[in-house]
């Protein structure tokens, strides 16, 4: 493995170095508000499935409303736009039979956040990134589907990690700066995704900056495949990743305690993106835009943060709002954690030598 | 950027190790048992294999199926898919082990944390290697590398050096993190016959000792049963050599092994005879060596030939029972393993010897304890004994699968998170598993949740809370409230050095619904627990209590805020400071550093009187030697003390390291302002006057140019005063009143005795000696005192220099005659332990010294001591005790905190 590292996350880290940087809200909640019928989800696409709910097609099939979503957060202060790929996989897409379409779709999205991007840049000249969303995929190396028979898997690692090199090659191909590994509720998925994108970067020539985010499922602070925050982190080191973090799980107030956990330990960029609060009754956010600044205000002034955002339930509005919360306030130190090996099963081991 | 929130989490919660012991039970090489169960496909008792592992305390599992007759992708992949559905067997890493690179990557591909591959070597050459290493690095995985190249296994310890290294600088030049790489340097087979095989011990061992100089970050591991290979069928003798190999090797640098922990033997307990014979085996000190041992262990060769061995010794004709007992009332080892070996034979199951006669021992190890006539030493020599014996049984209690002994209650310790003081908790917790309670033994450092979690988990019947420092208060404080916000109801007792009644009552007891009990010392842990545990006494010692500490609290309210006198008040009665008496300017100004005190020097310095006192031997020394009560056992506790003292000198089991400083300062209302520019041109006053706006807006240092232009830095250590009304002609002391506002100097040191500890610890916690890990730990504390004294006379009369002539004794210097003081942060006249990593920053003194900080400010190692130097003669020690708001405010805007910060930091003082 080379220690070379991209030009872009090399201006990335420059402007880390000043700021606290912003990435972007929910695509979801946005596309929601557009009460898009089947029809218009479909366009010309007709695969013989229903496609209302395929977010990820919308980029071929109504490319100005991801445009429009972009530049809304580009307005509002986004430093980094995500591409709107986070089912664009081939194994998510089966249930659209879709999957032909997966190259496609992945090269579209690039384009248009780089685009975005591009021209925000152009017009004030504050530097802007995009970063290749990759999700988990609704299949997980780590569990059984079969209660019965805890020793099954649905999939391999090897047919996971080639699903996630099809989509990572696709989203480099259409101009992404990053690849973000985000939602992992499962380790050894996060696992495979990187061993993609490094294998990617080696037929590339250059390695991929990577960005990866863990998903809280309880509250006691672990993934869905059982992995504490700690133990998570020593299990994806080895990748050496721009940014580490923490994004959907819960509100800022639930997911707090862990970002400062893994605050301490991680030494490299840390980039947060909690949801709009917790759900209602009815599965919507109502976390108002300034109630989300005020939590980000503070956790700035704690010095945890290099890099926020918002995931479900969070709009331009609250990007804005936050933009306005970390304005002036210091980026994060990176901590200097001594030089140990440190093991992980769902909790980690210390190794003092 | 901004600087981090809190400390680094230097040490973090999680559990850390020394010493590895990696079990051998789930590998089919190294287990019939398991490896009939894989050939017969019965995998459900082949994870139950690995949830014993796991419940018994291995911290890493080896999965191994390299045997011909299996398909070993096949079987390595279905076990670790159905290990990783077991939340209990997956919580601790894997080691992935095989000598097929094929079943080894079928096996990472599984394993969901970052686990341990076993092993890659440059056997088929280089390429083949850094191949696997990039692998290997792309999984995330560690890796054990085998000395072995094309020529074949390293033997010698030049081989194994030159091969490692050579390993070492492939793995790091593609980028491997040295942390993560573990050599095994090959242990072979000793006493063989052979000539050329005589060296391996020694070459292991030495090699190991150079392979951690020259390849940073490393690790050393290695099997140790190869090592007795000539001995089997002698399991005698082969513990022994295993304990005498890791008695060298672990010192050297060995942090792993593959060894079963239940089969080591106490390093000083082994036959004398037979330790010589072994320890020039395996030194390879005498060429007669391997006859010597061939001969001498025919004797060991079975078990009823070591009883007619000793049968000489009255005692050891009495029957088994109360040999037993005696053994377990003596504290005396030597014989344990065959008796409850005797008396498991004689009973139907053997969790019947743990009931019966063990248990009976143990009781009267209680009894005598309870009514004064045995002292703590001795009982946590008992606990060594008691520990061996159920070592001995467990695997025939497992082999059963009967459920352990009913313990009399179950009991989760914990020193609480950011503390990390444990000899106290492991007094306790010894006497109370002594005593027959189950404990549950969190370790240090350790978060609530961990503790609640734990609790829960385990049924816990209550939870006991230790701490030394203290912000531990604080934390207990959290542990307690976020029980009642968890809803729980089992009792919580809380011990440890700063802890009190009066806290206990004041600020734990009202954040938690459930009893909450303040224990005064180990001996009366056991009276506490059984009555929480009776179910007649419970309900009236919990409401007791209760109104005890009410009452505490309503004594409290009573004194109420009139006592103190306002800040302002105590400042216009502050310590009238005399010019006259001010210290001289140092002699070697700036930062000194001593990077290794001979330890020899350091032991004539020692206070004897706190050793006492941990062991809980009340008086002072020399004349509680001669104590009408406790003189027997200090005495023997002396002599215990002073030996290893010998040998902590002799092999230089522990380094000292020390800083101290010494520079110019002035003070500035309650604030010392320390000059760390060029020593010989402090600043200009006036200069300072107008820089005090600047210096309050960046709360600690601010650089300034000094009267010739040179570039310096100012730190402020703002100081609390009393507040307590004095009577007339009392003054409100406060540190800053013995420096002088006209120009005067300071100090600051900070040493420890700590390094080399923890493997030493690990090395005797493996062998389940409690005793001597608790006796190291007790002098290495002393050894960091005695350095203090040792480097403060130092300074006087060299460094700082105002007392060139000083000729003290020990007696003296401990009754402080001297002139100047060294008040540490978090003690009485500096209660605010956040000064520390100011202090440390002064003196650099992490990298000085390699003491670090938790995030609540305790030093780690915990042998440590740091403090300031005041050289005014009128300097004295106080205590600043309680203080008011008005201060508490004040003491904010000096350190540029916000009151929430402020109010932790100073919460021990504070109403």
């Amino acid at each position: 493995m080379t220690h070379h590292v991209s030009p872009a996350a090399i201006r990335f880290h420059a402007e880390a170095a000043k700021r606290i940087l912003l990435t972007d809200g929910a695509f979801g909640t946005m596309i929601q508000g557009y009460s898009l019928d089947e029809a218009a989800y479909r366009g010309g696409y007709d695969t013989g499935f229903d496609q209302k709910g395929n977010n990820d097609l919308l980029v071929l099939t109504r490319p100005d409303i991801i445009e429009a979503i972009t530049k809304q957060y580009l307005e509002a202060g986004s430093d980094i736009v995500s591409t709107n790929t986070f089912n664009a996989n081939t194994i998510s897409q089966a249930d659209y039979g879709a999957e032909h379409l997966v190259r496609e779709m992945n090269l579209a999205a690039a384009r248009i956040a780089r685009l975005a991007a591009d021209e925000a840049e152009a017009a004030d000249g504050r530097p802007r990134f995009v970063a290749g969303a990759v999700g988990p995929t609704n299949k997980t190396l780590s569990l059984s589907p079969d209660v019965n028979d805890p020793g099954f898997r649905a999939i391999d690692f090897d047919t996971l990690k080639n699903v996630y090199r099809e989509q990572v090659d696709a989203l480099l191909d259409g101009g992404c700066d990053f690849i973000l590994i985000e939602t992992i509720f499962d380790t050894l998925n996060a696992k495979a995704g990187v061993m993609a994108v490094i294998e990617a970067g080696e037929a590339r020539g250059e390695p991929v900056p990577l960005m990866i985010s863990m998903t809280i499922t309880d509250m006691s602070g672990r993934n869905l495949s059982g992995h504490s925050v700690e133990a998570f982190w020593a299990t994806v080191r080895h990748a050496r990743p721009l940014t580490i973090g923490l994004n959907c799980s819960f509100g800022a107030p639930q997911l707090r305690p862990h970002v400062v956990t893994l605050s301490h330990i991680a030494d490299t960029l840390m980039m947060v993106y909690p949801n709009a609060g917790l759900p209602n009754d009815l599965g919507q956010y109502d976390e108002q835009p300034h109630t989300t600044g005020g939590f980000i205000s503070e956790w700035a002034a704690t010095g945890l943060l290099n890099v926020v955002g918002g995931c479900c339930g969070t709009t331009p509005e609250h990007i804005a709002a936050m933009a306005k919360a970390v304005a002036g306030h210091a980026p994060r130190a990176l901590p200097t954690p001594p030089v140990r090996m440190t093991l992980a099963g769902l909790e980690p081991f210390i190794i003092a030598a | 950027m901004a600087t981090a929130p809190e400390l680094p989490v230097e040490e973090a919660q999680q559990s850390r190790a020394m010493f590895v012991n990696i079990g051998e039970r789930t590998n089919v090489t190294g287990s019939a048992a398991f490896k009939k169960l894989i050939m017969a496909g019965d995998y459900a008792k082949a994870v139950e294999v690995a949830r014993q592992q796991v419940e018994n305390g291995a911290q890493v599992i080896d999965v191994n199926m390299d045997e011909g007759l299996l398909d070993a992708e096949h079987a390595m992949t279905t076990f670790l898919k159905l290990i990783a559905a077991e939340p209990d067997i997956a919580r601790v890493p894997v080691m992935v082990d095989s000598s097929k690179w094929s079943v080894i990557e079928a096996g990472l591909k599984c394993v969901s944390g970052k686990p341990i591959v076993n092993s890659i070597s440059m056997k088929e050459g280089e390429e083949a290697f850094l191949a696997q290493a990039r692998k290997c690095m792309a999984y995330g995985a560690a890796v054990v590398v085998m000395a072995f190249d094309t020529v074949g296994q390293a033997d010698t310890k030049d081989r194994k050096i030159e091969i490692c290294e050579r390993a070492y600088k492939l793995l790091t030049g593609i980028g491997f993190p040295p942390e993560d790489i573990i050599f095994d340097p090959n242990i072979f087979a000793v006493a063989t016959g052979i000539e050329e095989h005589n060296n391996y011990g020694v070459d292991f061992i030495e090699a190991t000792r150079e392979i951690r100089k020259r390849c940073p970050h490393a690790h050393i591991s290695g099997g140790l049963s190869n090592l007795s290979f000539s001995f089997r069928g002698n399991e005698p003798v082969r513990r022994a050599m295993h304990s005498i190999f890791l008695y060298h090797a672990i010192p050297a640098g060995m942090d792993m092994g593959i060894v079963n922990a239940g089969q080591l033997d106490v390093y000083d307990q082994i036959d004398p005879e037979l330790r010589v014979a072994c320890e020039d085996v395996i030194l390879n000190r005498d060429p007669d060596a391997t006859e010597r041992l061939i001969t001498i262990a025919e004797k060991y060769r079975g078990q009823k030939d070591v009883v007619a061995d000793k049968a000489a010794e009255e005692w050891r004709g009495w029957p088994v029972a109360k040999r037993l007992e005696h053994a377990l009332v003596k504290g005396l080892d030597a014989f344990v393993v065959e008796d409850t070996e005797e008396a498991r034979q004689g009973f139907a199951r053997p969790i019947e010897v743990i009931e019966g006669p063990l248990m009976d021992g143990m009781n009267v190890v209680g009894d005598l304890f309870g009514s004064g006539k045995m002292f703590l030493p001795q009982v946590v020599k008992s606990a060594r004994v008691m520990k061996k014996a159920v070592a001995h049984l467990l695997p025939f209690i497992e082999a059963e699968k009967e459920a352990g002994a009913k313990a009399k209650g179950r009991i989760v310790m914990a020193t609480v998170k950011g503390d990390v003081h444990d000899i106290g908790k492991n007094i306790v917790g010894v006497v109370l598993a002594c005593n027959g309670y189950e404990i549950i033994d969190l370790g240090v450092m350790v978060p609530w949740t961990t503790i609640l979690e734990s609790a829960n988990e385990n049924e816990a019947d209550m939870i006991g809370l230790s701490g030394l420092i203290t912000p531990s208060l604080d934390e207990m404080v959290t542990v307690a409230a976020e029980m009642q916000r968890a809803g729980m109801d089992m009792p919580l007792l809380i011990g440890g050095a700063t802890t009190s009644k009066v806290h206990t009552a004041l600020r734990i007891a009202p954040a938690y619904a459930g009893p909450v009990i303040h224990v005064l010392d180990a001996s009366r842990a056991v009276g506490v627990a059984s009555t929480l545990m009776s179910d007649t006494q419970r309900d009236g010692f919990v409401e007791k209590t209760a109104a005890e500490y009410d009452a505490v609290r309503k004594a409290r309210e009573g004194k109420g805020q009139n006592e103190l006198a306002t800040l302002e008040e105590a400042r216009a009665n502050a310590f009238p400071f005399d010019e006259a008496h001010k210290a001289p300017a140092a002699a070697r100004p700036g930062v000194h550093v001593y990077e290794d005190w001979d330890l020899a020097d350091l032991r004539d310095y020692i206070d004897w009187t706190p050793f006492f006192r941990a062991w809980e031997l009340h008086g002072n020394y020399p004349a509680i030697l001669d104590d009408a009560v406790v003189g027997e056992s200090a005495r023997s506790l002396y002599a215990d003390a002073q030996a290893m003292l010998d040998r902590i000198v002799a092999e230089k089991w522990l380094t000292a390291k020390g800083v101290a400083g010494l520079w110019p300062c002035r003070r500035e209302g309650d604030d010392i302002l320390v000059w760390t520019g060029d020593p010989d041109t402090p600043f200009v006053l006036s200069e300072v006057e107008g820089r005090a706006a600047n210096a309050a807006s960046d709360a600690r240092t601010s650089t300034s140019l000094s009267a010739n232009g040179m570039e310096g830095t100012e730190t402020r250590l703002p100081m609390l005063r009393q507040q307590i009304k004095k009577r007339e002609g009392r003054p409100n002391m406060c540190l800053a009143d013995f420096i002088s506002p006209q120009g005067d100097w300071i100090g600051g040191f900070a040493v420890t005795a700590g390094h080399g500890i923890d493997e030493r610890s690990a090395a005797f916690r493996a062998a389940h000696d409690d005793y001597s890990d608790i006796m190291l730990k007790a002098l290495a504390d002393r050894l960091a005192e005695a350095f203090a004294e040792r480097l403060h006379a130092h300074v006087r009369s060299d460094l700082w220099g105002y007392a060139p002539d000083e000729q003290l004794t020990n007696e003296a210097l401990i009754r402080e005659q001297y002139r100047g003081i060294r008040p540490a942060p978090g003690y009485p006249a500096c209660p605010d332990h956040s000064l520390k990593p100011i202090l440390f920053d002064l003196l650099n003194a992490t990298e000085a010294t390699g003491i670090t900080l938790t995030e609540h400010f305790a030093m780690f190692p915990t042998a440590a001591v740091s403090g300031f130097y005041f050289g005014h003669s009128d300097a004295e020690y106080f205590g600043v005790a309680r203080v008011g708001k008005d201060q508490l405010e004040d003491y904010a805007a000096r350190r540029a905190v916000d009151l929430e910060t402020a109010t932790r930091w100073l919460r021990p003082n504070l109403d």
